[in-house]
């Protein structure tokens, strides 16, 4: 057994809300792969969870737990064995706009400018013509592209890339956006650059973000909840509020990141995932 | 920063190379000179073989015979017909079955990349038909066609279609998954993933394809107009080997490979006009 945490963990487990601003609902979900001559492997084992509008909550665990699979099951890319996924009280079964999705690579449309990957989803809706080209001039701004607009993604950076592939998702206008490490190809500069951006994005739209990670300092500096999962079966263990989730806009990440606080969650949950044994 | 590297040196307002572009295309221009250099040397051998009398000028003319011969076809024609009438003749069968294959291979192979049936409808004939030699069959498209003209076009139709169809296939089966997963993700409907996205995503392959149809049918043709034509360049060489008229066969076989670089470098332009983002993803 672990030893407790110095800050009461159990205090800041989020508690269970009324039903009205639950987003997105995950109910008993299993997603079992088979695999010939064995017991069939468990990617996801009775993941129950639940989403509030506004909410960021960051996936952490070891690799192999299963946060992509339960990105792809929300997506809608995967069909859970078992189980139902709800988006704003409706069953979601196959990928729409309802649910965007950041990929760890930026994958944009190469073939397209970068004002014209923004504008896919608006079109794609048939949004007209004056609306749309508002939307992907409020995006572009966003996420600080305007000058890039007219250019092609491999002309880009890597962050121009992703700040990019940001602004697309946020311009299809999805009740909740999932991102899969965004950041995780980036440099450290560019990527703390594009946390800090990330962060006020998400106070701008109040979007509700699901975001994975490997990076705990990462999850505690974006997130207001962060979920711990395991492998074998992929399940959550620990669905933690984040005290530190309000604390960006007074605090800088520098001063926040060797805060006594911070530094004990984060010390706790590196320990968690390596408790798991798989890290 | 992505620097492109297929493009004339970008320059800066005031003129000057970028320093690290400089040495880049230094080195291509080296390159290009040795090409030069070695195209030079070729031409001085073969003048110095020729006009020193090492070799027969009944089976090796000299470039002085050669050029004169050209000269002489470009005034009078061959045959009764101008150069460009001969090059023209060619040039619109190759473009009618280029065309045709094109209009055809185009949706067959999205189809059946897209659609496993139509594939499993339409593969064991083309697996079939692919490796045959053309001129296997040619005799047979002559019997049915005729000499003129549409039993070639359907020659180089069969030569261009299975390469643009297998290259269509493939590039419907090389679309990332994620790209098709990110347009359903921002609202497409399944018919707009295959119009907007998978099609785009398969030019690249759509552009190899087209030259490897084009160097085939390109091979196909000259090699069709030899067995049975009245017009065209290929059959401008059969005929002046039948006379002996080594100057004659030179002039159209320089010819044949000039205008074959040059539809090639013609298809590579409009790859990097249009396609500017290919390899570079």
């Amino acid at each position: 057994m672990t030893r407790p945490p110095v800050i009461n963990v159990s205090e800041t487990r989020a508690s269970q809300t009324s039903a009205e601003d639950v987003l997105i609902d995950l109910t008993d979900i299993e997603l079992a792969y088979d695999v010939t001559g064995r017991a069939p492997f468990l990617a996801l084992q009775d993941i129950n969870l639940t989403l509030n509008t506004g909410d960021f909550v960051c996936a952490i665990g070891p690799s192999g737990c299963g946060k992509t699979s339960l990105l792809r099951v929300l997506a809608g890319y995967e069909t859970p064995t078992y189980g139902s996924v709800s988006v704003d009280g409706r069953p979601h079964t196959k990928p729409d706009a309802e649910v965007g999705v950041v990929f760890q690579q930026p994958n944009l449309f190469p073939w397209m400018t970068i004002e014209k990957n923004v504008d896919f989803g608006p079109r794609m809706k048939g949004v007209d013509a004056h609306q749309r080209r508002q939307r992907v001039s409020r995006f572009l701004e966003m996420v600080s592209l305007i000058e890039a607009a007219k250019k092609l993604p491999h002309q880009l950076s890597g962050g121009m890339k992703q700040r990019a592939a940001i602004a697309r998702a946020l311009a299809a206008d999805p009740k909740v956006i999932l991102m899969d490490e965004p950041f995780g190809a980036l440099d450290a500069f560019t990527r703390e650059s594009m946390q800090m951006s990330l962060h006020n994005i998400w106070k701008k739209t109040n979007k509700t973000i699901f975001f994975i990670t490997h990076d705990v300092e990462e999850a505690l500096l974006l997130s207001t909840r962060v979920i711990l999962m395991y492998a074998n079966p992929g399940r959550i263990v620990e669905n933690i509020k984040n005290p530190f989730s309000k604390k960006l806009a007074e605090t800088s990440p520098t001063e926040l990141r060797v805060s006594k606080d911070f530094i004990e969650m984060r010390e706790y949950l590196v320990r968690r995932i390596k408790e798991s044994g798989e890290y | 920063m992505t620097v492109q590297t297929d493009r004339p040196p970008i320059r800066d307002p005031k003129g000057k190379p970028k320093g690290n572009l400089s040495r880049k295309t230094s080195f291509r221009l080296f390159n290009r000179a040795l090409s030069f250099l070695a195209i030079a040397t070729a031409l001085l051998l073969w003048f110095l073989v020729t006009n020193l009398g090492l070799v027969d000028p009944l089976f090796f003319p000299s470039p002085q015979s050669v050029w004169a011969a050209f000269v002489t076809i470009v005034q009078n024609g061959y045959k009764g017909r101008s150069l460009l009438a001969h090059i023209g003749s060619s040039m619109w069968r190759l473009l009618i079955a280029f065309t045709m294959a094109l209009g055809l291979a185009v949706p067959l192979g999205l189809a059946s990349g897209y659609f496993k049936p139509v594939r499993a409808v339409l593969d064991p004939f083309i697996e079939f038909y692919r490796p045959l030699p053309p001129l296997a069959y040619y005799t047979l498209l002559v019997i049915w066609l005729g000499i003129e003209d549409a039993s070639k076009v359907a020659l180089l139709f069969l030569a261009g279609f299975a390469p643009l169809y297998i290259a269509m296939v493939s590039g419907v089966q090389r679309v990332p998954r994620d790209r098709i997963n990110a347009a359903l993700s921002l609202g497409s409907s399944q018919w707009q993933v295959f119009t907007q996205i998978v099609f785009p995503s398969c030019l690249p392959e759509l552009f190899i394809g087209l030259r490897t149809a084009l160097g085939f049918m390109y091979t196909t043709l000259v090699a069709a107009e030899m067995v049975a034509a009245v017009s065209g360049i290929g059959w401008m060489v059969l005929d002046a080997s039948k006379f002996l008229r080594s100057d004659i066969i030179f002039v159209g076989i320089l010819i044949m490979g000039v205008i074959a670089i040059i539809l090639d470098l013609g298809l590579r332009w409009l790859q990097a006009r249009y396609l500017p983002w290919v390899g570079k993803e």
